[in-house]
């Protein structure tokens, strides 16, 4: 039952404003797809178009082998799932949840049954006769949830389902939402602004920019080797640097500051010289104390202030170019190191990523 | 092929529509304009009749009279409306909802039936005039002319202030109040530089809706105004007076009417466009208990202010009662009800006619007015941004022009409405319809599309998604625009009373000719009826409305 999408080529613009360019996209069967950027990047535009309540202006929308193109809505057969939950307020939790089953010719029985069996796979039985106004947000959620997934959709659309919630709920729907996608099986686009959420319940994840897919991955793809800056950038913390590649024989490495030398193993081909962009996670700078041996490449950096935060403790460091970092470590039992204090900073060289200078492109081999 | 259907369908329902505005609204209107230029002797083009306006004192006199009159009458009623509004909303006062009942119901009748019981008090024969005459020896001043009418208009249209600044009183943060408390603003300081500004886009709409009733208003001037001539009372005077012959000078006082308007239209509209600003509460002001001395001045001037707006209706209702002579027209010591025997045998005519044609009136507004703020808001194209245009139109003209422009175009051969129920309907319609809209349209715009989408994504098309999901949301806002549409109609006067005839005389229209006469006791039992009808309307409506919220 459940079938990929495949978007091919698509041109979405309002009046003269070009959304989205060219996007071309496939989508597995009963993968849990998720649609990430800022806002304004046309990930809703995206989904919007899938749904079928934006026009298409170019390209092809592919379920299976099925064009929907110019399908309404109502027959694409999906179940949506919308930001501020568009809950039918006037209806009670039970016709909310019947009221894609009753479009359908479908026997009152099979009705009424399908519609139990969903609010109790969502958990909302108790509350089938009320009115939605009375319920919780992560209840209305849940209604919601049920009402899309009750019409047993080829694809279920979810547009920021979460954003309404406060931070705690947020945590805890996004478990019911990925566990209910697993058990089903049912091919998912979720839409988000939020990469934690985005890296909790996807299978695969794209990034999106300006219209325009930056990369697709696994969220272990995107954060340990993003393509580019950008998502780098977007994906979790990170500290960007300029650096310039040094060849020596055979290996190449990059220096910073015109001292600090990191051999690199990874590097795709790069000239002696070249400048360079160097991505470091705060967790990929390794504070080494206050003196090293003269072999060992250290920056040397600055304490500014720090956060306990328990598990980890954050130091916001001034580098020697005047440049800030944040660095990320598990909290020692020791003293936290005192404000103003100069310390040297290794870096690990096997999971930082090197990028052009534009930031366009990386230089790690196989990404 | 479906998506093709429903497309069809909407686009002959806003065919339909713009049809409907054309031939009812657009055609009389430019009958009007086209007459108002041109001679009836010689058939040809001429601005005489304009010239003849300004060249004679006696009619133009009538626009700067009318002029006094409406910016006084909004004056008076920001000052007690404003007032009334924030202390009402500001401070706990005792029954508070039948005080907000007592302030919509004085608003809730014909202007002329408050007139006509205010000379029965206070008039050269009124009771009271009589009275502090006899014990006192003191001369009353006389409320015939500009004061009377402005005394009439103030009571009966300061609940409209009341209602929109009660409206935007509801919709301040209360943090805006406490944030300026806390940078050491209060009291009335406060109230002057923080409360009133952000009040503005309410009190300047309740000003202008103030300032056009009383400018199109003929009932009272006509009843109190003894020779104090207004506008629309020459309009009537031009029409009736002397049908046909001073058709065109009637149309061209039409146009200066509508003029009229419009430029204030336009101007509260550039006002408040430089005024707009959204606010949402997340607070609620908190009503505080004021301190007592204050609270008792609170309650005499909220409850002095509802019942002398309610004196002369209740005056009428204590003379329905009374014992009056055979022909009804004096009335004698002792009560009894004669006067409803009299009015229930031979005037049950009017009283079926009222329930008839303003109930078909209603309906069809009701219709036509959501399917126009689903076709405006919902399906945005050229023919449905014509057609809200459209709509808004009725705004500014008096009720008086849309009579007489109707009468001019549909006393034909070919479309003889004049005399019909049909052209009183009509007349109804398009003088409400656009108030019913706005609130439709208000409401629809606060319904997130998303709604519209997830039925769509649950397989309903978009006819049973507005059937089954949109309207039913819209409900409990269109049911309280209803409710104040009923109470408007059953007491519109100034398209009626020109458009009616012997088989649609409405209970308004047979009051208005009997006071005409002189005290009634049939006139008071009528208007008895017409309150009694409005009362109930306004009880089903405070029945079912969860916060009392009204649109008017």
């Amino acid at each position: 039952m459940d079938i990929g999408i495949r978007i091919d080529r698509a041109f979405k613009k309002y009046g003269s404003f070009v959304a989205i360019p060219d996007l071309s996209l496939e989508i597995r069967r009963g993968e849990f797809f998720t649609l990430l950027g800022p806002s304004g990047c046309g990930k809703t535009t995206l989904l919007r178009m899938i749904a079928g309540f934006n026009t298409i202006e170019g390209g092809d929308f592919y379920f299976g082998e099925h064009r929907i193109n110019d399908l309404e809505p109502a027959r694409r057969n999906i179940g949506m799932v919308f930001q501020n939950y568009a809950i039918f307020p006037h209806l009670t939790v039970r016709r909310n949840v019947e009221f894609g089953l009753r479009n359908r010719k479908m026997s009152r029985e099979r009705i009424a049954s399908q519609a139990e069996k969903f609010m109790a796979l969502m958990k909302i039985g108790e509350y089938a006769d009320r009115l939605p106004e009375k319920l919780s947000g992560g209840q209305q959620q849940r209604v919601a949830l049920a009402r899309a997934l009750a019409i047993e959709p080829e694809v279920l659309l979810m547009d920021e389902p979460l954003s309404n919630l406060d931070a705690k709920l947020r945590v805890e729907m996004r478990a019911v939402i990925k566990e209910i996608q697993n058990r089903l099986g049912i091919t998912t686009v979720y839409v988000t602004h939020d990469q934690e959420e985005a890296m909790a319940i996807s299978d695969r994840i794209a990034v999106m920019s300006e219209g325009v897919i930056q990369q697709i991955g696994t969220p272990k793809a995107l954060y340990q080797r993003p393509r580019n800056n950008f998502v780098a950038t977007f994906i979790g913390r990170t500290n960007t640097m300029a650096a310039r590649v040094f060849k020596r024989g055979g290996s190449a490495g990059l220096e910073f500051n015109g001292d600090c030398r990191v051999p690199m193993t990874n590097l795709k081909e790069v000239k002696d010289g070249q400048e360079v962009l160097v991505s470091v996670r705060p967790e990929e700078l390794v504070i080494l104390g206050t003196e090293v041996p003269g072999e060992v490449p250290a920056l040397t950096a600055a304490i500014s202030y720090s956060t306990f935060l328990g598990l980890n403790t954050h130091y916001i460091v001034e580098l020697g170019d005047g440049l800030q970092a944040e660095i990320i470590q598990e909290s020692q039992i020791d003293d936290i190191i005192k404000n103003g204090t100069v310390i040297k900073l290794g870096i690990k060289p096997e999971k930082v990523n090197v990028f052009t200078r534009d930031g366009s492109q990386s230089l790690i081999q196989g990404v | 092929m479906k998506r093709k259907n429903e497309f069809d369908f909407w686009i002959s329902a806003s065919l339909m529509i713009f049809l409907l505005y054309t031939l009812f609204m657009v055609y009389p209107l430019l009958r009007v304009v086209s007459k108002s230029v041109v001679s009836a002797e010689t058939g040809r083009f001429s601005l005489k009749y304009f010239i003849q306006f300004f060249s004679e004192p006696y009619y133009y006199t009538t626009l700067s009279n009318s002029f006094k009159v409406a910016v006084s009458v909004a004056a008076v009623s920001l000052v007690i409306g404003i007032p009334l509004a924030y202390l009402y909303n500001m401070y706990e006062t005792r029954g508070r909802k039948t005080l907000q009942l007592l302030i919509i119901l004085s608003s809730m009748s014909a202007p002329f039936i408050g007139a006509y019981a205010w000379i029965l008090l206070l008039g050269r024969a009124g009771v009271i005039t009589k009275y502090l005459q006899g014990a006192f020896n003191i001369q009353v001043p006389t409320i015939y002319g500009f004061v009377g009418i402005l005394l009439v208009l103030s009571l009966k249209l300061f609940p409209l202030v009341f209602l929109y600044v009660s409206g935007a009183l509801k919709n301040m943060d209360n943090s805006l109040l406490e944030a300026s408390q806390n940078l050491g603003r209060t009291g009335f300081k406060r109230f002057l530089t923080v409360v009133l500004p952000l009040c503005m886009p309410s009190i300047l709409a309740a000003a202008l809706m103030v300032f056009m009733r009383a400018l199109a208003d003929f009932g009272t001037p006509l009843m109190i105004g003894e020779g104090y001539m207004t506008f629309p009372v020459i309009i009537f005077n031009q029409f009736v007076g002397e049908v046909g012959t001073k058709e065109n000078f009637a149309a061209a006082i039409s146009v200066i009417a509508i003029i009229i308007t419009m430029i204030f239209f336009l101007a509260q509209k550039f006002l408040s466009n430089r005024h707009s600003f959204s606010i949402s509460a997340l607070h609620p002001i908190e009503r505080r208990k004021a301190p007592p001395l204050g609270s008792f001045f609170i309650h005499l001037f909220a409850y002095g202010l509802v019942a002398l707006s309610l004196l002369p209706q209740a005056y009428l209702v204590y003379l329905s009662f009374r014992k009056t002579s055979t022909a009804g027209i004096v009335f004698l010591e002792g009560y009894s009800l004669k006067s409803y025997q009299q009015v229930f045998s031979n005037m049950s005519g009017a009283i079926w006619n009222t329930l008839r044609i303003c109930g078909l009136a209603l309906a069809v507004i009701l219709f036509l007015a959501v399917l126009i703020a689903y076709l405006v808001v919902r399906k945005r194209n050229l023919i449905n941004a014509v057609i809200d245009t459209l709509s808004m139109i009725p705004y500014i003209i008096p009720g008086a022009v849309i009579g007489v422009a109707l009468i001019m175009s549909f006393n034909n051969r070919y479309m003889p409405l004049v005399g019909t129920a049909a052209i009183m309907i009509v007349a109804m319609v398009i003088r409400r319809i656009p108030y019913v809209i706005r609130s439709s349209v208000a409401i629809l715009s606060r319904i997130p599309i998303s709604i519209d989408e997830a039925a769509e994504s649950l397989g309903a098309g978009k006819v049973k998604t507005l059937v089954q999901i949109t309207v039913p949301m819209m409900l409990s806002g269109i049911f309280s625009g209803a409710i104040m549409s009923w109470v408007t109609l059953i007491t519109e006067l100034s398209s009626s009373i020109l458009l009616y005839s012997f088989r649609t005389q409405t209970l308004n229209v047979a009051i208005y000719a009997m006071v005409g006469k002189g005290a009634d006791g049939r006139a008071c039992a009528l208007s008895t009826i017409l309150m009694a009808f409005t009362v109930i309307t306004l009880l089903v409506f405070n029945r079912f409305s969860k916060d009392g919220e009204i649109l008017m």
